[in-house]
C-alpha cells in the first residue's frame, strides 16, 4: 500500500512523511509527479498558504488534470490537510482561483465581530467535535485536541458533508468528507498521539 | 478562558542546549534530540528552538541539525537564528519546520518578511522583538543577542513588523530572561494592545499563574525556557511540563 504525499511547493511535506513512518507505514513518498500520483493508492493533498498559491502551485505542476482523474474517476482515497482542505472546495473568500470542487463547500474568512476577543489568524490548540462517526476517527476518545493555523475556514449548505467542528471565537466546520475524500482543517501530523491516531486510521482504510 | 499555548524553547549553541540568564551565563542543558523526544511524551503545544550561536557567530542555520530536530518533533516547531535570507526561510521549511522565528534580518529589511509571508504564508512568519529597559527605564528594541540596539519604540517596530506580514510575534524581555521572577506583564500588554496578531511573552516565567496573568493582559501564548528545564533553587537540570489537567486547572475561568 503506497501514500503519495502530493508536492506542489506548499507546506510542511516531511513532517507528515515523518508521522506516516512513525505509524508504521513503509512505504510514504513526496511527489509532485503526475506518474507517481497516477500509482498511488492513497493521496494526502497538504498544503499551508494563500489558496491562490496552492491552486497555482497545482497548476504549474500539472496535477489538476491527474488529481481529478484519481480521485474523482478512480476513488482513490484522499486526505486534505488544512490548505488542501480548502482547495477541494468551490471557491475561497481569500483568493481569485476557483477551488477544485471536490466537495460542496466553500471558504470564507473568520467572522472579525464574532471572535469574542480572539485574535486572528487561529493559531493553537482547539478540541473537536465529531458530527459523525468516520473510520478516520476510530480509537480516539471523546474530544481529542489538533492543531490548527488557518485564517478561512470552510462552510457549507450541506450538513451531511461535515465531520467535525471547532470552537475559535465560534463553532466552524473542522472536517469534511464524501466517500473517499476526507479532509481537515487541523494539523494531524503535529498534533502528537491524537494526530497519530487520525494518520494510522487514514493508512489502515 | 482558552488556554492560551504554552512553548518551550530551546536555546542551542553548538549543537546543545543551553540556558541564559540576562541573555550571559549560559548553563548547559543537554542534547536537543533527546529533550524534543522528551517534550513529546509531555505533549507539549509546541516547541522553539533558537540557535543563538548562529546569531553571535554570523553563521549559517545548521540545516542538518534542524532537520533531525524537526524529525523528531510531532507537535509545531518554530526555529530562529542565522537566517538572513528567502533562501533560508525556504529550507529551514523544508526540513519540516513550521514556522521560522526572524530578527536581525527583518528588523533591517521588512521587505524579507513581505516575501516570505507571501510565498509561505503570514502564518510561518515570526518575528522576535528583544526588549530591554535602558538606563532612564524606557523600552528598547534590541539584536543581535542584545547587543545591537535599535531607534524607535517596541510598540512601533510591532506595528512594523505587522504590517509587513508577520503572522506572529514573540515579545521576550531581556532583563526578566533566565531570572523566573515573573513575566514583564506591561511589556506584554502594551504590544498586545497595538497588534492584531498573536503575541507570544517571553522571558521570567515562574508559574501557571503568572502564565494566567500574561493572557490576561493580552498574550495568546507564552513561552519560556528555564521554567521548563529547571528544577528547585539549585537550578537542577530537568524537564517538565505541565499536565494538561493541570494546564485546564491553571486557566479555568
Amino acid at each position: 500500500m503506497s501514500i503519495v504525499i502530493v508536492d506542489y511547493g506548499s507546506g510542511n511535506l516531511l513532517s507528515i512523511a515523518n508521522m506516516l513512518r512513525k505509524v508504521g507505514c513503509p512505504n510514504v513518498t513526496i511527489s509532485g509527479g503526475p506518474d507517481e500520483i497516477e500509482k498511488a493508492d492513497k493521496l494526502i493533498l497538504p498544503g499551508v498558504g494563500h489558496i491562490d498559491h496552492g491552486m497555482k502551485g497545482l497548476r504549474q505542476a500539472n496535477l489538476i488534470d491527474v488529481l481529478n482523474d484519481k480521485v474523482i474517476d478512480k476513488q482513490t482515497p484522499v486526505l486534505g490537510i488544512c490548505l488542501g482542505l480548502q482547495l477541494m472546495t468551490e471557491k475561497s473568500e481569500e483568493g481569485m482561483s476557483k477551488g477544485l470542487g471536490w466537495l460542496e463547500a466553500t471558504t470564507i474568512a473568520f467572522d472579525k465581530n464574532r471572535m469574542n476577543g480572539e485574535k486572528l489568524p487561529h493559531m493553537g490548540w482547539a478540541e473537536i467535535k465529531y458530527n459523525r462517526s468516520h473510520p478516520l476517527f476510530k480509537g480516539l476518545g471523546p474530544d481529542p485536541r489538533f492543531y490548527f493555523v488557518h485564517g478561512y475556514h470552510v462552510t457549507t449548505e450541506n450538513k451531511n458533508l461535515i465531520l467535525c467542528k471547532a470552537d475559535y471565537g465560534y463553532d466552524f466546520t473542522a472536517g469534511l468528507f464524501r466517500e473517499n475524500i476526507m479532509a481537515v482543517q487541523f494539523h494531524p501530523e503535529k498534533s502528537h498521539k491524537f494526530g497519530m491516531k487520525i494518520m494510522k486510521n487514514f493508512a489502515e482504510l | 478562558m482558552n488556554i492560551p499555548r504554552v512553548i518551550p524553547v530551546l536555546l542551542l549553541r553548538d549543537g546543545g542546549v543551553v540556558k541564559s540568564v540576562r541573555f550571559k551565563d549560559h548553563t548547559y542543558i543537554g542534547d536537543p534530540l533527546n529533550a524534543v523526544r522528551i517534550f513529546n511524551e509531555k505533549e507539549v503545544d509546541e516547541i522553539a528552538v533558537i540557535d543563538i550561536g548562529a546569531t553571535i557567530q554570523n553563521s549559517l542555520p545548521d540545516f542538518d541539525l534542524i532537520k533531525q530536530i524537526a524529525g523528531e518533533a510531532f507537535m509545531p516547531m518554530s526555529y530562529g537564528g542565522g537566517i538572513t535570507e528567502i533562501e533560508h526561510i525556504r529550507r529551514v521549511i523544508n526540513n519540516g519546520v513550521e514556522k521560522v522565528i526572524l530578527q536581525n534580518a527583518a528588523l533591517s529589511d521588512p521587505g524579507l518578511i513581505r516575501e516570505a509571508a507571501g510565498q509561505f504564508g503570514s502564518q510561518s512568519i515570526i518575528v522576535c522583538l528583544d526588549v530591554k529597559r535602558n538606563w532612564w527605564g524606557r523600552y528598547e528594541v534590541r539584536s543581535k543577542n542584545g547587543r545591537k540596539k535599535w531607534k524607535g519604540t517596541p510598540q512601533d517596530w510591532a506595528i512594523r513588523m505587522e504590517d509587513a506580514g508577520a503572522g506572529e510575534l514573540i515579545i521576550q524581555s531581556v532583563d526578566r530572561d533566565g531570572t523566573m521572577k515573573g513575566y514583564d506583564h506591561h511589556l506584554q500588554g502594551m504590544i498586545s494592545n497595538v497588534v492584531n496578531i498573536p503575541v507570544v511573552a517571553l522571558g521570567g516565567a515562574n508559574s501557571l499563574d503568572d502564565m494566567k496573568a500574561c493572557k490576561q493582559a493580552g498574550a495568546s501564548a507564552v513561552a519560556a525556557g528555564s521554567f521548563f528545564v529547571f528544577q528547585g533553587p539549585h537550578r537542577a537540570v530537568l524537564i517538565s511540563y505541565p499536565k494538561r489537567s493541570e494546564l485546564l486547572e491553571a486557566f479555568k475561568d
